[in-house]
């Protein structure tokens, strides 16, 4: 008789695939994994308590910090939040800008997980290709707001900064590059058989767990629920423009890949439906007084940020700082399934599901 | 020369030239190397959308290898505390030595060979599974547990893949009848290349020879993703290039074998005969490199339990029924 022992592992906080530093400890037998138990905390700095003693313009960069692969979406829901309790009409011009800042920060911060999703399974070149095509956004951003990852555009009231001239060509000009770029992708990578084995039915769960463990964005579209904020509960102006919320039915790291990329071919069509409806003029700021004070009470505002709803809960007393910040942070309830996915899994197929699930850190721990 | 030398008794002066020989081999494998890896990152460069090394040794980055070896020769010699001293130690050498040894039967022309035995190919493989013990040493020298799975993974995927590995190539054995890698070149002068007559046997034994190089999609091994960098992960300095040195030096023998077995080793294309062997040797061999750094830019990795599946499922079937196929075809046809 052979004795088999159970070994403990150790998986970060320093290692190439927790995408950052992210603990998981291991119960293992052999390859296979008996007890899964995520650590998480090691990038927390505090978000909610250093907002109470900032005015809110100067939370907005903070939040930048939080999801820094998608801060334009952090940017717009704490500035959103404010402006709902104030009840500020923001320009046209300022929400077209808005939109069209999200949604590429939408598609970078896709292009970015498909690179690294693939990357986890040893295949370095989409990496670069995804990359290159990421560069060319970021650059369009810079442009926008003279930062390349953590924007801080946005304001209480419209945005910091207008288009420079030319800058809408430029997008104009990238949607189409994309589409053929994203042809590509699907060609070098979709119908490869050793990605398709390794994801194919990799990281299973249903509809019912999906909702139960609060999950969202493509994580839950992936089951097959049809939820997406940006049309079922429109904010900004999205209500203006024709796109499909993209689902899929087998709830399988595969699927959550097809939704994450149908979602940026939706991207694109949303930015191009902006691009044509955008105002020729216009402010790109409301009239907001000099120093912010939201009004007395509380709001909570959710928006569909690239990994999820995310959240803001503002409670004030009316000074100039919030009483209570609370973000609602999309890739920490993402991955509270992670221990029951993880559970009777090898340790090949852990890469496989964490890359699915899409966690971003510096939003996980605050 | 070397035939006479090999058949002249042993003696000092003998056993010098042997030595200068071996010494003046392994400068030109390490040279290969040096340009292999140089190779590599070119060429994955280029399939990547972007430049590679270029800027030591001129704007093709020639000497990024050299800087990189004096970089690894320089930097100090770590032993983690809780290792096996001893074995973490000699670890590396047991790697490295074997795919030297590889290299004696390789005929790289007619005429340039070290040894020329009757069981080239045997040696080769007997030889090449040695190089396991090394990693397996590594792993569980290492005292970490990442290196430990590394070197499991190592020592069940070398297994594995022998077997199939050994048993396509017994097909073209059939057709030469011979194990020695000269007779089986100087077959093929006369009946065409072997990857026309084999080509099952050619694409399991490429497949084969690909996850006995522990190279993309069969680099579980190492798998950096998942085990940070397997067998070696507390490896640095030159320990650490010793096992990346057995590593470049196997895909070295490994091509070279494939161009041998399948190839035609350094016989010319008709009408190309005024083409020197070596040449020819030099040009296809080359082409076994470029589709392996190929496979690398273009794969994702095969999952460990899926690696075992293909070998046993379907590679190894695969090659026993083309030894069936081949003795079949041999009875019947080429009697």
């Amino acid at each position: 008789m052979i004795r088999t022992e159970e070994m403990l592992l150790n998986v970060g906080p320093q290692h190439p695939s927790t995408h950052g530093v992210f603990r998981l400890v291991l119960k293992i037998d052999g390859e296979i994994i008996v007890e899964a138990k995520p650590v998480i905390g090691y990038l927390h700095r505090g978000t909610e308590k250093l907002a109470e003693d900032l005015q809110y313009t100067q939370i907005i960069p903070y939040t930048d910090r939080m999801d820094y692969v998608s801060a334009m979406t952090n940017n717009y829901v704490i500035v959103h939040a404010v402006e709902t309790m104030m009840g500020i009409q923001v320009p046209e011009r300022a929400e077209y800008l808005r939109v069209l800042a999200m949604e590429l920060n939408r598609v970078a911060s896709h292009l970015l997980w498909w690179g690294t999703f693939i990357l986890d399974f040893g295949a370095t070149s989409p990496l670069l290709y995804a990359f290159r095509d990421r560069e060319m956004i970021l650059n369009l951003l810079n442009e926008l707001s003279g930062a390349r990852l953590t924007f801080n555009y946005m304001r209480v009231g419209g945005v910091k900064w207008d288009a420079p001239e030319g800058w809408l060509e430029k997008v104009a000009e990238f949607v189409p590059y994309l589409r053929g770029q994203l042809k590509g992708y699907h060609q070098l990578v979709s119908g490869n058989e050793i990605f398709l084995n390794r994801t194919k039915g990799i990281g299973k769960y249903t509809k019912e767990d999906a909702i139960n463990y609060s999950l969202s964005g493509a994580n839950l579209r992936s089951t097959g629920v049809k939820w997406d904020l940006r049309k079922d509960e429109p904010y900004s102006i999205y209500d203006r423009f024709d796109f499909d919320v993209v689902t899929r039915e087998e709830g399988d790291a595969l699927a959550r890949y097809y939704c994450r990329l149908g979602e940026i071919e939706e991207s694109l069509k949303i930015i191009e439906q902006a691009l044509e409806q955008f105002p020729k003029e216009g402010e790109i700021m409301a009239k907001v007084p000099k120093i912010i004070k939201a009004p007395k009470g509380e709001a909570f505002v959710r928006i569909e940020g690239s990994r999820g709803e995310i959240g803001c809960y503002i409670s004030s007393d009316g000074k100039k700082e919030p009483y209570r910040l609370k973000f609602r942070r999309p890739s920490f309830y993402n991955l509270q399934i992670l221990p029951k996915l993880l559970e009777g899994e090898s340790i090949s197929n852990l890469i496989a599901i964490l890359g699915a699930v899409d966690i971003v850190l510096g939003e996980v721990d605050g | 020369m070397v035939q006479d030398l090999l058949e002249s008794s042993a003696g000092l002066f003998n056993f010098g030239i042997f030595f200068i020989l071996a010494v003046i081999l392994l400068f030109v494998i390490l040279g290969f190397v040096t340009m292999a890896i140089l190779a590599e990152r070119k060429v994955l460069g280029f399939m990547q959308g972007r430049y590679g090394p270029s800027h030591v040794g001129g704007k093709w980055g020639l000497l990024q290898s050299v800087a990189d070896v004096v970089k690894l020769l320089v930097k100090e010699d770590l032993i983690p505390k809780a290792a096996d001293r001893p074995l973490f130690i000699i670890a590396p050498v047991i790697a490295f030595a074997p795919s030297f040894m590889v290299m004696a039967t390789i005929p790289l022309t007619d005429k340039l060979q070290f040894a020329d035995l009757n069981v080239g190919v045997l040696y080769y493989v007997a030889v090449s599974g040695l190089t396991i013990v090394g990693m397996l040493m590594a792993g569980w020298a290492s005292n970490n547990k990442y290196s430990l799975l590394g070197g499991m993974r190592a020592a069940a995927q070398m297994i594995s893949y022998e077997i199939p590995l050994v048993m396509s190539v017994l097909g073209v054995i059939l057709l030469s009848g011979s194990l020695s890698l000269n007779d089986i070149v100087e077959t093929q002068r006369e009946s065409g290349w072997f990857i026309l007559w084999q080509p099952i046997a050619f694409i399991v034994f490429f497949i084969a020879a690909t996850a006995e190089l522990n190279r993309v999609p069969f680099d579980l091994a190492e798998a950096e993703n998942e085990l940070v960098a397997g067998f070696h992960t507390e490896y640095s300095g030159f320990r650490w290039a010793m096992f990346m040195l057995a590593e470049y030096v196997y895909m070295f023998a490994m091509s070279a074998l494939i161009t041998v077995i399948f190839l035609g080793g350094w016989l010319p294309l008709p009408f190309m005969g005024f083409i020197p062997g070596a040449v020819w040797f030099a040009l296809k061999f080359s082409v076994v490199v470029y589709i392996l750094i190929w496979f690398r830019a273009t794969f994702p990795r095969i999952r460990a339990d899926q690696l075992m599946e293909f070998a046993w499922k379907v590679l190894l079937p695969v090659a026993l029924g083309n030894i069936f196929l081949t003795a079949l075809i041999k009875e019947i046809f080429l009697k």
